[in-house]
């Protein structure tokens, strides 16, 4: 299968790859890319694990091809943190234990992203709509919640 | 890798995916939102020789109010849709129907004609299309044709379109006027395809109900429109009793559910007529 040129920008940086046109675009990040941090849990779009943020919303990337996002923008979990400092989404899951083993974290924080640039002071439901589609398997949600509503009070202005 | 190999094509316009289709003929599959279609091929379930995706032709993403109709181009998402004032001042039914779609990430990828063209009978759109009696626009080899929602779905995951053709437009009539409406479906968890679910449309004079139409989906091999109930309701008092004896009716009358390791035939029997009862008492409460 001859492969193809992908050129697309994570976090600001450009990247190019040449992949086949089958690779999921979680494997380009991860395997072509070296960004080992979106995570890849179910493979069929379920579990929210390896989501990011493609052109400002968020998308499973294990059922998006690579080649799909030639040209985009995508934002990925290493994007958070800047010069050493975590992101409001980040230090919020610290403080309030937003996680335990941290497997489900990435695709969290980045549907997190997404709802809070759209709504800064969202209600019970719009979090829980927004977070409908990831799953944690420590049992997490409360905690998580928490770390929601402390990461909207961090981020407004 | 996860899906076996493939060749493919992103083309650019209408035309172009048209000769793509024709050239490959069975062999290749029409990629759009991609989150039914990419976690089949993630699986092998499908193998398709040629993948053609559509997500760059510009010309079918676009809502369009067209005299009382919506005009929604096939590869829209449903995330614009549900975002769209058009959408929601227009049909309020479709936007809560979008609603119900997977979740925020889904519709952010997925698409309004990618859903209706899969033709999962448990999926929301292709029996929101059925109730409101929309018209599917389709392109191919010879031209374009328009085919009604209720010649549409032919069985489980299969249309009327035919090789070479892809869904252009999908054109959702408005509500008549006054016209209560009601989406009702039963998952297990926030997000998931429905056991079973149903959507009414109810318009009243006075006390008495001048139309019903009921579709329900999850319970057969297509999205389903039920005449017997809408007949018994048209023209009748509206009254509690009535809606409870049309839902009872509707369980009886279900042909074949499917039995799968979510529900048993009998339970989505039963619920098919709990959620057309629910759906009427909702859909009246909203008549004006």
């Amino acid at each position: 299968m001859p492969s193809r040129d992908v050129r697309l920008s994570v976090n600001g940086v450009s990247y190019e790859a040449s992949v086949e046109p089958r690779m999921t675009l979680v494997d380009m990040l991860r395997h072509e890319l070296g960004l080992t941090g979106t995570h890849v849990g179910c493979e069929h779009g379920v579990c929210g694990a390896c989501t990011v943020l493609m052109d400002g919303r968020a998308v499973r990337t294990c059922i998006m091809l690579a080649v799909q996002a030639d040209g985009a923008e995508l934002m990925t979990v290493e994007g958070l943190a800047k010069d050493g400092e975590l992101h409001p989404i980040q230090q919020a899951f610290m403080e309030e234990r937003g996680l335990q083993c941290g497997f489900c974290t990435p695709g969290f924080m980045m549907s997190i992203h997404e709802l809070l640039k759209a709504t800064p002071d969202p209600t019970e439901e719009e979090v829980k709509d927004a977070l409908g589609g990831a799953i944690c398997r420590c049992t997490g949600y409360e905690a998580i919640l928490k770390s929601v509503r402390s990461a909207a009070k961090k981020m407004r202005p | 890798m996860k899906p076996a190999p493939f060749d493919y094509y992103a083309p650019a316009s209408v035309a172009e995916t048209v000769a793509l289709l024709q050239q490959h003929g069975n062999e290749a599959k029409l990629l759009a939102g991609g989150q039914s279609l990419v976690p089949l091929l993630n699986m092998r379930l499908a193998r398709p020789g040629v993948v053609v995706d559509i997500n760059r032709v510009e010309e079918l993403k676009y809502i369009r109010a067209d005299g009382d109709s919506l005009a929604i181009g096939a590869m829209t998402n449903q995330r614009s849709a549900e975002q769209s004032e058009l959408v929601r001042e227009r049909n309020p039914l479709l936007y809560a129907a979008i609603r119900l779609i997977g979740h925020p990430q889904i519709r952010n990828r997925g698409t309004i004609g990618g859903s209706i063209a899969h033709a999962d009978p448990a999926a929301e759109l292709p029996a929101l299309v059925v109730v409101l009696d929309a018209e599917m626009r389709i392109a191919g080899p010879h031209g374009e044709r328009t085919v009604a929602a209720r010649d549409f779905f032919v069985t489980y995951l299969t249309t009327a379109l035919a090789e070479g053709e892809l869904l252009t437009e999908v054109r959702f009539p408005s509500l008549p006027a006054g016209a209560g409406w009601s989406i009702q479906e039963m998952t297990r968890r926030h997000g998931d395809f429905a056991l079973a679910g149903a959507i009414a449309t109810l318009t009243l004079s006075g006390d008495t109900i001048s139309e019903a139409r009921i579709a329900l989906f999850g319970v057969g091999a297509t999205p389903v429109r039920l005449p017997d109930a809408e007949a018994r309701l048209a023209g009748a008092r509206l009254e509690q009793a009535l809606l409870a004896e049309v839902g009872r009716a509707v369980s009886t009358s279900i042909d074949e559910p499917l039995t799968d390791i979510h529900a048993t035939a009998e339970y989505r029997r039963n619920l098919a007529g709990v959620l057309t009862e629910r759906a009427l008492i909702e859909a009246a409460a909203r008549a004006a």
